[in-house]
């Protein structure tokens, strides 16, 4: 199944910031957004998961499909990393947390308490919740930020993984992760002046 | 669901102060009572229903901004609000487990400080089935307000200020319970009454705070 | 043609302009000829005195603090179910005037009540339920003030005003239950209505109406003052953006 995004506008604040935004992502595919911070990325992604309505446009093909992965990993600091991830895992109806471990080189800190952990081994965990949530599509903003070269690479292969399987992910990132990825610049979508206010606040002009 | 009720009660456990910020709380506005209207035991234990329930309540509000606020600070909300469980579902979790390490636990301490307070012999049993039908109302309620102020910056007091004039049914219908069966009366019409509003605020209200916490997160 | 289109900022701003200054005067003349008529044509009660007059500042103030909490509640819920903005800032414009018209049956209330049952206040069920209602103004505009974006307000206030509603409804039943628990029999009545006479009861009509189309007036202002605001942020907006 597909993820159909058609002639999407999204809002932030209110105010349109992308407009006309589409693109079919198939299963085994990889999208990178790219684009200059505060272009928009965040908005559409949140958009796309379902947590903010579109103005204008259809997403289909999302729903209870999509695994989404924020700039913050909703890491509970008190609980231990298989602890966090056995959340989840139960939340999504997953039984099997070893998998995301052992992906993303968490095995040794498993009964580590999540607050110890580096801001890296926190991402690190933060983007093994998506292998225990059975999710096809993954979404991810900046999934990369504060992990190294070798977390980099446990990263991409996980995504490997993921689409080999059939699953599809969707992410806004800068680092090349030497994925076979269509590449979407959101430059040209930036919400036109005129065509946006259209609809934003119109009547009150 | 279960997983997610399992993991705030180990988050309320672990992190501390769950339980024990609002035991003594309640402990504390119960101590303060005698030393503002005198040591005088027939005034305190005719004054001894409603100041339990009030500061049942008081502990009640001081720990609700906590039901959202660290999941909404560490992107958990929006990952839940993603997950295959229904909002209204996690709303009622958030509250039933506000009402386990809150609400419970002042109910099962309540008979104690009653007796700090001088409470009539007959009083124990209702003051208890009061508390303990009340309490959920009281989480369930505040579990609204904590949604509705989950995006604000020290919400705290603005908490307060949308929650307690939503508390005043359940804390008069409550009291009155525990008053008449303090003094021996009959306590089936407001007990029907408080019943009436904790099972209507739990039918009801999760879907307004689903909707109030959607429209929080977009 | 249908009442809708006056949901329009635009249009809604063009309809009730000219009508303001015309709508402010006649609540101002209703109100002074209520308060004149009431206060120096009309005889003094023969058990209250002069003291009764107060019951032209009182009871008007009191009807709209209840009916501009029933406004709030179906303007919030037009907004909710068609979202017309001009629906949700009249909510906003209508709680400081329900809020202060609370606050003035209060007062005149509380001066009423000093000669009559000698004391300034009581906990009868009446006074407590209007005493609550401000409270859910207070949180209701305290709501509006803490959020920023407009329609998130919006939405959230016009939740917060329907199960308010809900729960002031509730704490009415709850306080008259309350009060007949604590005092038995000694009931504050204040049920002027029926036995006030016709002389009092024409002036009376007469501040009522005044007070309704002040309420009107004030709430009209209000939506005035709110759409602009909107509009100024809108053209802000526009200005970030080009």
């Amino acid at each position: 199944m597909d993820l159909i995004v058609s002639d999407l506008t999204v809002t932030r604040g209110g105010v349109p910031v992308l407009e006309g935004v589409g693109f079919v992502l198939r299963p085994g595919q990889a999208l990178v957004l790219r684009g200059p911070n505060g272009a928009g990325k965040t908005t559409l992604l949140r958009t796309i998961a379902g947590l903010q309505p579109a103005l204008k446009g259809s997403v289909s093909g999302a729903e209870d499909r999509i695994a989404y992965a924020a700039h913050a990993d909703g890491i509970k600091q008190v609980l231990t990393v298989a602890e966090n991830l056995r959340l989840w895992a139960d939340v999504f109806g997953q039984a099997d947390i070893q998998p995301a471990l052992e992906a993303f080189n968490l095995v040794e800190l498993r009964d580590r308490a999540a607050g110890s952990l580096s801001a890296g081994q926190k991402r690190r965990l933060g983007l093994a919740r998506l292998m225990v949530t059975g999710r096809p599509v993954w979404v991810l903003d900046e999934p990369t930020v504060s992990l190294d070269v070798a977390s980099v690479a446990l990263f991409a292969d996980a995504v490997r993984l993921h689409l080999a399987g059939g699953g599809s992910a969707l992410m806004a990132t800068h680092i090349d992760l030497g994925l076979e990825a269509e590449v979407l610049d959101v430059t040209p979508h930036k919400a036109v002046l005129t065509n946006a206010l259209e609809d934003f606040d119109e009547a009150f002009l | 669901m279960i997983a997610l009720l399992l993991r705030d009660l180990r988050l309320a456990v672990r992190a501390g102060g769950g339980f024990g910020l609002g035991l003594a709380f309640f402990l504390i506005v119960v101590v303060l009572v005698p030393f503002g209207v005198g040591p005088e035991s027939g005034l305190l234990s005719v004054i001894a229903p409603g100041v339990l329930w009030i500061g049942a309540l008081l502990a009640c509000l001081l720990s609700l901004d906590r039901i959202f606020a660290l999941d909404w600070e560490d992107g958990s909300l929006d990952l839940l609000a993603t997950a295959p469980v229904p909002l209204e579902g996690i709303v009622t979790v958030k509250a039933l487990a506000h009402w386990l390490t809150t609400g419970l636990p002042l109910v099962l301490a309540a008979p104690a400080l009653g007796i700090l307070l001088s409470l009539p012999q007959g009083g124990y049993l209702w003051l208890v089935v009061s508390l303990a039908l009340g309490t959920p109302a009281l989480s369930v309620i505040g579990t609204f307000g904590a949604a509705l102020t989950v995006g604000i910056k020290r919400g705290g007091l603005l908490l307060s200020l949308l929650v307690l004039p939503l508390y005043v049914p359940t804390l008069i219908f409550g009291a009155e319970v525990a008053r008449r069966g303090a003094e021996g009366f009959e306590v089936m019409t407001p007990l029907l009454m408080l019943g009436g509003i904790t099972f209507g605020a739990l039918a009801l209200l999760p879907f307004a705070s689903a909707a109030v916490l959607r429209i929080n997160l977009r | 043609m249908s009442i809708w289109q006056y949901a329009n900022p635009k249009k809604f701003m063009e309809t009730t302009g000219p009508l303001l200054p015309w709508i402010g005067a006649a609540s101002l003349t209703c109100i002074v000829t209520g308060l004149v008529w009431g206060f120096f044509f009309t005889p003094d009660d023969y058990r209250q005195g002069s003291t009764v007059k107060i019951i032209y500042l009182h009871v008007p103030s009191a009807l709209m603090a209840i009916n501009a909490w029933f406004m709030m509640l179906v303007a919030s819920l037009i907004w909710l179910i068609r979202r017309h903005h001009v629906s949700a800032l009249a909510a906003k414009a209508a709680a400081p005037v329900g809020a202060t018209m609370t606050v003035i049956a209060l007062i005149t209330g509380a001066i009423w009540g000093q000669p009559m049952w000698g004391t300034w206040w009581a906990w009868d069920p009446r006074l407590t339920s209007f005493l609550v209602l401000f409270l859910f103004y207070l949180g209701y505009m305290a709501l509006w003030g803490a959020i920023e974006n407009d329609d998130t307000a919006a939405d959230l206030t016009s939740i917060l005003c329907l199960v308010g509603s809900v729960f002031a409804v509730l704490s009415r039943y709850a306080v008259n239950f309350w009060n007949q628990g604590l005092h038995q029999g000694a009931s504050l009545s204040l049920d002027k209505e029926e036995n006030v006479s016709d002389v009092f009861y024409y002036p009376l009509l007469v501040s009522i109406g005044g007070f309704i189309l002040l309420f009107v007036f004030l709430v009209f202002l209000g939506t005035h003052t709110e759409i602009r605001a909107r509009r100024t942020r809108a053209l802000l907006a526009r200005e970030r953006m080009s």
